[in-house]
């Protein structure tokens, strides 16, 4: 980076090419990959899913599978060359002078061994220390990494830590000998957004504190911006552009690069708009982007809304004890209200356990709600018999994260299509054939594709087809949850931008649950941010992003990752306030909240009397 | 984890009884008097058939006889054996040690084997040795355990006239030569029913290691530096082990059904034979007593498996 | 539509992810089973080994037409040889008559408690896996319960308690064989049935059978349009070792000389004739124990086989 002098890199991958063996051919995922990484340095890798970024990595390690892969080039640390060092004096290099954090906390921790244990492995194995002296560096590993009451904890097992405190487990286990070099493989892509800003600071502060380098690997150009000094950028398993993080991100060259950077959603960007904006166009042959129009505001402000849900609150039982007596209930939802038009988009938002998709299966009863009333075009669908359920169900349909898992393998795309047709006998089968091609051609498929089978497609085209699935029996309202969270930046954009035109000329009404606030901003009328079960704060987009007033909302705004280096912001001290659990004793009953309307539509819950139970600290 | 066990031991209760409803159902369904084997037993006193008449009221309703059963079971009363002239429970009690030894080292000698076998051949799948690892083990546990008894007895016995192929309980000599006789009796019968289980364990043990091989925690063992040999002692073996004492102590009842073959084969004298010699002596009490047992046998090897589950995986406690 | 798509370079990068599912060449799905299972050696040797045993004991009357009860006290325990090609036991009976008799009940036996133990075990399982409550607890102690039972005594009890009353009923061969049969079938059924139950638990929370209800799909349509046939896969797995274990079960009640009576020689039977001639005659043991060896065998190869090819990516 600019204000640093280039020594010596610590690491130098020259040539890097990997290839897997795949029924005995070998296929090539990395191709030629160069980079340095300087001391103290923190070099990103970026790319989508594909783009060989996270076996790269794996072959620096030589932890790639021994017998079906083959990796070629050169990885120099300290004038070794890691390819070609013995396996005794490559697993020397492991975890003493490397270290690595992976992706999934909940799954990278052994889950029958104390933490203490595990981290102590390496310092007994490197360092040579004994079995008290690497208990007492334990605790202060532990300490490092901000775990609070550390020396009672070294005993326990993983499974009393939560997602983020794993991550720091992992952490403090990496840092045990010192690492000249710490590569993290994705480390807080499972993690909540709020948890995230932890632990990228964490790493921050103890790079600082420990002088090592980080390898950086992320699809995330937010987390990119906010913490590399300089990035890569893979693509189909090669490295496109390199550079200072400043420069890729204001002058980029590379086409796919710019691709990238212009389907990436900014929070902010949007405060000059005041209707939903669909992600610009790009040439192919320079990655700019193409002049575009705004959509036509497509809200029936004067209609009745089409969807009203008063006091909704669903709630489940926890058993466990002796004979399995109820032990508890989680609030999973908790008296949310809110209105829906024809044509809006309403964006549920907030973090893992907040109630946001049990809202939506609530309002379509596909789990069961204990109280409240959801009224679809003014009739109550909690009133319903099954039967009259079954028939309702066809206004509102429903589109999931994992297109994948939406779509039963065993059946062709177009008797997948043609399905709800058929269940709800609204066409002959010829005249289905003819609307699933229609359907397929309207979000942008081939009619002929029809015979095939979920498997033959990529994930942004089966998201197609759920849409294409969902729309067949003509609903008023979607239910989106985390519809476009699973898919690639590019893919997602591509999928959006379907969704807004399908609501312009369809005048769809969209609940669209997100725990993603840039794409929420991008693409909805209002917002609602729900914590423990609850709507803390509701009102239109640009309120809600401009004017935040709960508390809440205001620390997941300031979580968010901005893919914008120069307003790389000045952050907060680190804390590690974990995310609260909405598992309330039997017989809880939280008190009436009552809400203060900011502005027009925009309502904020007051804090209740006395202590406060939703566990958020009242704000003065 | 005391909770754990605790419920664990309060789900063992309605087991056992649920197994003894069914035990009683079979026999009151059972056409004709079960006991009118009696009348024509000359082996039987009348006065012994006066009281068992009495004792089990067989004109009673179905529900007073069970209840009345179970209590007589229960308080160890099992019955008088017609064919051996002895309590039931005297006679069950001389025989279950047997079972229980062969059946003990024959489950030693299973896991001796499939352990390191199935580990091993996990570690390198696809490997030579896999593969022959994985062959044999279809083999073993396609071959019935009355004809491996055959195969044995052919060869070490007949052929080769190594080892007897009659158990004898009780050995006229002392001293080491005692017990090196009842190692040399007990080889053919610990073998066959240790392989015959061995080959099943093996597959379980590989599949288990298989799975646990590629979880995420393996490769930050790795990422550590540990050298191979530690990554599989420390952090692959216990936890493939855990769903295979599952599977293992799902196997049980099949293992005591080979028992039965195998003591029957070798002739020794544990419950197994026990249960087949009063099966074509029409020894009423001795079936359903010998069924019992080898039923309570089940709940506890069950049990056993509970214990071994919450102390390999420290979750139990917390769920 | 195409107009608002954007042009990306990876918008179906998906050919660079080593993705086996997205790899796999449009195929129809019959086909592609097909050409997995004959990737398995031993399972397309196993299934050519057992339809020439099938077809060996359907056709051996027409092909070897003796008849297995001729006492010839001249040929008792006499070794293979032209003459009798598996030789004869201690009346003197052609062993190769009676294996092809016996195969055909064994294999029957087999096949008929298979579908016994797969019926109870995918009723039992699917209503355990698609109801909640009270019925799905009770449905699952009853299967462990059963699950726990020692399954040979309790085979023996039975057997030793009923076979007179059935045979009255049936006759000797129809009576013994029904109740072998319900009697295996009845106490094996529950592997099946944690099998179809887990399947199901796991299908039910599935997106894909969420969108169907979604839909407006009713239950019976969700079961047998989504998740039955998904299901499937395993318990045709679980089947085929049902036909081998059966086999085995029927063998080991005869030849603890509690199934069928000595003039229905099936090949646990026969073995339990011969175990006591080992000595002097070990071919009359070795043809029957040879038999069930090779038939369970290639039974279990071809589970194992069907497994790979119907279920590469191990739902369970």
């Amino acid at each position: 980076m600019t204000g640093k002098v280039r020594m010596d890199p610590i690491l130098s991958v020259q040539n890097l090419s990997t290839a897997f063996k795949v029924e005995r051919a070998w296929r090539p995922v990395v191709r030629g990959v160069s980079f340095d990484i300087g001391p103290k340095e923190t070099v990103a890798l970026v790319g989508e899913s594909g783009s060989g970024k996270s076996v790269t990595a794996l072959s620096i390690m030589r932890l790639t599978p021994r017998d079906s892969s083959r990796v070629t080039g050169s990885v120099a640390l300290g004038g070794r060359d890691l390819l070609k060092l013995p396996d005794a004096e490559m697993r020397k290099v492991r975890g003493d002078d490397i270290a690595m954090i992976f992706q999934e906390p909940m799954t990278s921790l052994n889950p029958v061994l104390t933490i203490g244990f595990q981290i102590a492995e390496a310092l007994i194995l490197h360092r040579g220390l004994s079995r008290s002296a690497a208990e007492a560096e334990t605790v202060r590993l532990l300490e490092k990494v901000r775990i609070p009451a550390a020396k009672s904890r070294i005993h326990d097992y993983p499974h009393r830590f939560s997602g983020g405190m794993r991550q720091r487990v992992m952490i403090a286990m990496a840092l045990a000998c010192r690492p000249k070099l710490l590569i993290a493989d994705e480390p807080t892509t499972a993690l909540d957004v709020t948890i995230q800003s932890q632990i990228l600071e964490l790493i921050k502060a103890l790079q600082e504190e420990e002088g090592m380098s980080v390898l950086f690997i992320t699809h995330d150009m937010g987390v990119v911006a906010e913490i590399a000094d300089r990035t890569v950028v893979m693509y189909g398993g090669e490295a496109v552009e390199t550079g200072a993080t400043d420069d890729i991100f204001k002058r980029a060259t590379h086409p796919y690069t710019r691709m990238l950077l212009s389907a990436v959603p900014r929070l902010g960007s949007m405060t000059e708009h005041a209707r939903p904006l669909p992600f610009p166009e790009i040439d192919r042959s320079t990655g700019l982007p193409l002049p575009q129009d705004e959509i036509p505001d497509t809200v029936a402000h004067a209609e009745r809304p089409v969807l009203q849900v008063k006091d909704l609150t669903t709630r489940f039982t926890i058993t466990g004890g002796l004979l399995g007596r109820p032990r508890g209930r989680v609030h999973a939802v908790e008296k949310v209200s809110f209105d829906l038009r024809q044509g809006e988009t309403l964006a549920l938002v907030g973090e893992s356990g907040c109630g946001k998709s049990t809202t939506g299966r609530s309002v379509m009863r596909l789990i069961e709600p204990q109280s409240g009333s959801v009224l679809l075009d003014g009739e109550d669908i909690m009133a319903l018999g099954e039967r009259d359920l079954r028939e309702r169900r066809k206004l509102m349909q429903m589109i999931f994260q994992d297109p994948f898992a939406s779509l039963d393998p065993r059946m062709t795309i177009g008797a997948a299509i043609a399905e709800p047709l058929a269940i709800n006998k609204l066409a002959s089968r010829s005249a289905a054939r003819e609307q699933t091609a229609e359907l397929l051609r309207r979000v942008g498929l081939s009619p002929d594709m029809a015979s095939r089978f979920p498997h033959e497609f990529s994930g942004g085209q089966r998201q197609r087809i759920c849409i294409a699935r969902a729309l067949a029996v003509r609903p008023r309202l979607i239910v989106a949850d985390e519809s476009v969270s699973a898919l690639d930046v590019s893919v997602k954009a591509q999928v959006i931008n379907l969704m807004l035109e399908l609501q312009a000329s369809l005048q769809l009404a969209y609940l669209f649950i997100s725990h993603d606030m840039a794409v929420v901003e991008r693409v909805s009328h209002r917002v609602a941010v729900m914590y423990l079960g609850e709507i803390v704060e509701i009102g239109p987009r640009a309120a809600i992003f401009g004017n935040p007033q709960h508390p809440y909302t205001r620390r997941l705004l300031a979580a968010v990752p901005i893919p914008d280096p120069a307003r790389r912001h000045e952050k907060h001290r680190v804390t590690n306030e974990e995310l609260k659990s909405p598992i309330r004793p039997l017989g809880f009953e939280p008190p009436d909240r009552l809400y203060r309307e900011v502005s027009p539509g925009h309502m904020v819950q007051l804090p209740s009397e006395g202590p406060s139970e939703a566990g958020l600290p009242v704000a003065a | 984890m005391a909770t754990y066990l605790i419920r664990r031991l309060l789900i063992a209760i309605p087991s056992l009884l649920g197994i003894s409803l069914i035990l009683f159902t079979v026999l009151a369904l059972a056409p004709g008097d079960p006991f009118g084997e009696l009348a024509t037993n000359p082996n039987v006193p009348p006065e012994v058939r006066a009281a068992l008449r009495a004792k089990f009221g067989m004109d009673d309703p179905v529900m007073v006889r069970y209840l009345r059963w179970l209590a007589a079971m229960a308080q160890g009363d099992w019955g008088f054996s017609f064919a051996s002239r002895i309590d039931v429970d005297t006679l069950i009690l001389q025989r279950v040690p047997t079972t229980l030894f062969v059946i003990g080292s024959s489950q030693v000698l299973a896991l001796l084997i499939a352990v390191p076998v199935g580990i091993y051949a996990a570690l390198r799948p696809y490997s030579v040795f896999d593969q022959i690892a994985n062959t044999l083990a279809f083999v073993g546990f396609s071959l019935p355990t009355f004809f491996t008894g055959l195969l044995l007895i052919l060869l070490f016995s007949i052929h080769l006239g190594w080892l007897p192929f009659v158990y004898q309980a009780d050995i006229a000599a002392t001293g080491w030569r005692w017990y090196w006789e009842h190692v040399r009796q007990a080889i053919m019968p610990v073998t066959v029913l240790g392989l015959f289980q061995a080959a099943s364990y093996t597959r379980y043990v590989r599949s288990a290691v298989l799975d646990v091989a590629r979880l995420d925690y393996v490769t930050t063992a790795r990422a550590k530096g540990l050298s191979d040999g530690a990554v599989t002692r420390r952090h692959i073996t216990r936890n493939a082990l855990i769903p295979v004492v599952t599977l293992v102590a799902l196997q049980m009842p099949a293992v005591f059904g080979g028992a039965i073959v195998t003591e029957q084969i070798f002739r020794v004298p544990g419950i197994g034979s026990l249960l087949i010699t009063a099966m074509l002596a029409n020894d009423t009490p001795v079936i359903m007593a010998v069924t019992f047992v080898f039923s309570c046998l089940v709940v506890a090897f069950n049990l056993i498996a509970d214990l071994l589950y919450g102390w390999l995986d420290p979750r139990i406690s917390f769920r | 539509m195409a107009g608002s798509t954007l042009a990306s370079p990876s918008a179906d990068a998906v050919a660079l992810v080593p993705d086996p599912a997205a790899v796999a060449a449009p195929r129809p799905r019959g086909s592609e089973t097909w050409r997995r299972f004959r990737r398995h050696r031993l399972a397309t040797v196993s299934a050519l080994l057992l339809g020439v045993i099938v077809a060996g004991v359907l056709l051996g009357p027409w092909l070897w037409p003796v008849r297995i009860d001729e006492i010839d006290f001249a040929a008792t325990l006499q070794g293979p040889s032209w003459q009798h090609p598996f030789g004869t036991d201690d009346l003197g009976q052609d062993l190769l008559a009676r294996m092809i008799y016996g195969g055909r009940i064994s294999l029957a036996v087999g096949f008929a408690a298979m579908l016994v133990s797969t019926i109870v075990g995918v009723i039992v399982g699917s209503l355990a896996g698609m109801s909640r409550g009270m019925l799905q607890g009770l449905l699952m102690w009853v299967t462990d319960l059963f699950l726990s039972l020692p399954q040979l005594p309790l085979l023996l009890l039975v057997i030793y308690l009923f076979r007179d009353k059935l045979k009255a009923a049936f006759g000797v061969e129809g009576g013994i064989f029904v109740m072998i049969v319900v009697v295996i079938g009845g106490l094996r059924w529950m592997p099946v049935a944690r099998l179809v139950r887990a399947q199901f638990l796991s299908l039910r929370e599935k997106e894909f059978v969420e969108a169907a209800r979604a839909m407006g799909a009713s239950r019976s349509r969700q079961v047998v349009r989504h998740i039955l046939p998904n299901a499937i896969g395993p318990v045709i797995v679980a089947g085929t070792i049902e036909v081998s274990a059966a086999i085995i079960a029927e063998s080991t009640l005869s030849f603890l000389g509690l199934g069928f009576p000595p003039d229905i020689p099936t090949w646990g039977r026969i073995l339990f004739d011969a175990k006591d001639q080992l000595d002097t005659a070990p071919h009359w043991a070795m043809f029957p124990g040879a038999a069930i060896f090779l038939t369970v065998l290639s039974i279990n190869f071809i589970g194992d086989g069907l497994r790979d090819a119907l279920d590469p990516r191990r739902v369970i």
